[in-house]
């Protein structure tokens, strides 16, 4: 099979296995796309963990501390994938924690009340739902399969997301305001979510069918399927040309494009905190990695 | 490490499918991180736990004496039918 051939098949809906030949830029994109999304599991429980302690009832804390498991759990499942293309985990995490690789922009913000957590949970993971389905037809087979899994689980922690805000949103004012002041932060972390809208035809992941959807679709897909949930709860989105045209395609200010490139390439405010306690806490667990594979020997 | 298969079991009866791998210094790691990964919300009520080594996988089917005979082509009943409902005069008006 020639490079070109490979394309075609991929484009036409073809999958590859693990053991089948392909290009070696097929396989060095897929790396490059599946580790920044197991990065991306990994860093992403940092912001959340700071608040199990501080969780409002036993049930959130149980709830929360699940969700953080599944996030980590899936940062697993991501990296054995990429580890049978190749590139081990412990180098992923090296990559990782050195500032070679990266994870998304939303990981990168500060958690600072329990509005963010509900924000965070309902709205960082309808965004990322839409990415990961769109995974699901992926043309690298062993990852479309295990999104089945993770999409199956995100569903959950869209669900405990809205359900911390609707009930702070039953609550007091000062409830609704922490609800309120939370969506004005992390609104444009969310519009930057999917990425530039670069055309398909000029996106490489879309091009070898790694993703099966363009940045603006993606995007578009957001807005309908959650403004309104959100318009309907007397919340404002903080974006006076944010609406939908006559053609039923939504209208925003543009995002601030450098922002996540500066945030994404490590200039996020809390990016290097967040590295610095993945390095210290896989120091802390060295002599564990240590022991496990001595006595397995 | 040594990577492990998984093969889950959705509900009593079913089939057992491949669900994913786990990379574990040994089999009782393998279990509990199957266990984990596969099974802590109780979406599977078995699961099978095998080293990859142990999988043996074959994609090669070659078919050197046309054993057709093993397959739906082998059997082309449809024209065969028709000749035979015209020998017999049964065909239907359409065929006729
Ligand atoms: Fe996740
Ligand atoms: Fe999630």
């Amino acid at each position: 099979m020639t490079e070109q051939e490979f394309l075609e098949y991929v484009q036409s809906g073809g999958q590859v296995e693990t053991d089948d030949w392909m290009p070696d830029d097929y396989r060095a994109k897929l790396v490059k796309f599946i580790e920044m999304h197991g990065n991306s599991e990994l860093m992403g429980v940092l912001p959340e963990r700071e608040w199990i302690l501080r969780a409002p009832t036993l049930q959130r804390k149980l709830a929360l501390t699940a969700k953080v498991q599944d996030e980590v759990g899936h940062a697993q499942l991501i990296y054995r994938v990429v580890e049978d293309l190749g590139k081990p985990r412990e180098q992923c995490l090296e990559d990782l924690i050195s500032g070679k690789s990266k994870f998304h922009n939303v990981f990168h913000y500060p958690t600072e009340t329990w509005g963010d957590v509900g924000v965070i949970a309902w709205l960082v993971d309808a965004a990322a739902i839409i990415s990961q389905k769109a995974l699901l037809k992926c043309s690298y087979a062993p990852y479309a399969r295990i999104m089945k899994k993770i999409c199956w689980e995100e569903s959950f922690h869209i669900l405990h997301g809205r359900d911390v805000i609707l009930t702070m949103m039953n609550g007091a004012d000062e409830q609704r305001e922490l609800v309120q002041e939370a969506l004005n932060r992390w609104w444009a972390p969310l519009m930057q979510f999917h990425g530039n809208p670069i055309s398909p035809a000029d996106d490489p992941m879309f091009q070898w069918r790694i993703k099966s959807q363009g940045n603006e679709e993606a995007r578009q897909q957001f807005l309908d399927g959650y403004v309104p949930q959100i318009w309907e709860l007397g919340l404002i989105v903080p974006d006076p040309k944010l609406g939908k045209n006559d053609e039923g395609v939504w209208e925003y200010t543009e995002p601030d494009w450098a922002e996540l490139k500066h945030v994404v390439t490590g200039h996020g405010p809390q990016t290097a905190e967040r590295l610095e306690l993945r390095k210290t806490t896989r120091a802390e667990t060295e002599w564990v990695r240590r022991t496990v594979l001595a006595e397995a020997a | 490490m040594i990577v492990y298969e998984v093969f889950r079991q959705e509900r009593k009866g079913q089939a057992f499918a491949h669900a994913g791998s786990v990379g574990a210094p040994d089999a009782a790691f393998a279990e509990a991180y199957a266990r984990e990964q596969y099974g802590r919300r109780g979406e599977s009520v078995a699961l099978w736990v095998v080293p990859r080594e142990a999988v043996a996988e074959i994609h090669e089917f070659v078919d050197e004496l046309q054993k057709n005979y093993h397959r739906v082509d082998g059997y082309p009943l449809k024209e065969k039918l028709k000749e035979a409902r015209e020998r017999a005069g049964t065909a239907p008006p359409a065929d006729r």
